[in-house]
């Protein structure tokens, strides 16, 4: 999709440089949320304000919220019949198999950055706080957060630890 | 108080999930079916099969989609505003600033140090969708509709679109 946006921006409009948007791209990607709602968000908001803010982003996700809510609503509605019911059955080990792949990619580059025993360790750990012990995730996340944030630049390797 | 917590579920996952788009997923999963209750895993893993079919954002799509069931127009405008507002904001507000710490280690850092998290949530996810598929279609439809999805997808690079409306006819057909 950002290839996309960058063609429509730079190329066809001409609205940004190209090295404005590459700036923009590694700004939006230092926050957490969606990239296609802060890119689209941040350029609507140069060109036209807040109104073309609104525009850029509306333009992005309001089409699909739609879709999805009267292709669920309806799908809820009939759920009582045996054969939609079984539909809905049937997607469950597809999403099973969609959220492997994420799980084994957000794993595969982890390891890249941490190698195994760290990346193997902090999971045990925020596994054992989150499921185990029953903390909310975001008290989890949020001490790891600030941590990295906090603790000192490391000059080779990345520092052990981190998890709390 | 529904809308209190509604944009509470939405804006937590949207300002933690670093590490990529999809690591809002287990999080919002997290607020949705453990938290909150608000539906069951088998209605999240339907809207996460219709969000992956669909191109734009799954953040902005699910958001929009539970909010809805949970609170009306109403609703689906709180969730979306606490996915898309808050982190627009900070990016408006403070662009100087994130613009000279853009390469920083300690803000590569706070990706790199919370996929492991995310990526144990998404486990743990798997084992549910597991579980729930053994409950609902039985073990040997899960394993089978699993393995022809996971041959597709890695083999095939079949786009999620046909292999989500595969499922569903053969939902229909065989555990209809």
């Amino acid at each position: 999709m950002i290839p996309l946006v960058h063609q429509e921006v730079v190329k066809r409009h001409g609205w940004l440089e190209d090295e404005e948007f590459a700036d923009i791209l590694a700004i939006a990607n230092t926050l957490p949320g969606p990239i296609a709602t802060k890119m689209p968000g941040y350029i609507g908001y140069r060109i036209g304000g807040v109104a073309g803010c609104a525009n850029a982003v509306l333009a992005v996700i309001l089409p699909m919220i739609v879709v999805m809510i009267l292709m669920l609503g309806l799908f809820s509605r009939y759920r009582d019949v045996s054969w939609i019911h079984g539909m809905g059955q049937g997607v469950v080990p597809v999403v099973m198999v969609m959220m492997a792949q994420l799980a084994w990619d957000f794993l595969h580059k982890s390891r890249l950055a941490l190698g195994w025993t760290v990346s193997l360790v902090m999971a045990a750990i925020a596994g054992g706080l989150i499921y185990w012990l029953g903390i909310h995730p975001g008290w989890v996340i949020g001490a790891i957060l600030v941590t990295a944030l906090l603790q000192p630049a490391p000059k080779a390797k990345p520092a052990e630890g981190g998890a709390p | 108080m529904i809308h209190a917590e509604l944009f509470l579920a939405f804006f937590i996952p949207n300002i933690i999930g670093y590490g990529g788009g999809p690591a809002i997923i287990p999080l919002i999963e997290a607020e949705v079916v453990g938290r909150y209750g608000w539906m069951s895993g088998q209605e999240f893993a339907e809207i996460l099969a219709l969000g992956n079919a669909l191109p734009s954002p799954i953040a902005t799509k699910m958001a929009g989609y539970v909010g809805y069931e949970v609170a009306g127009i109403g609703g689906a405008l709180v969730a979306v505003f606490a996915t898309v507002v808050p982190s627009l904001l900070l990016m408006l507000g403070a662009l100087g600033l994130l613009y000279r710490h853009r390469d920083s280690p300690r803000v590569k850092r706070m990706s790199q140090w919370v996929r492991p998290v995310i990526a144990m949530m998404m486990a743990w996810l798997v084992v549910s969708f597991f579980m729930e598929g053994v409950n609902g279609a039985g073990l040997v439809h899960t394993l089978l509709i699993g393995a022809t999805a996971a041959i597709a997808l890695l083999r095939f690079r079949t786009h999620p679109a046909f292999v989500v409306l595969g499922a569903l006819l053969y939902g229909a057909v065989m555990l209809g």
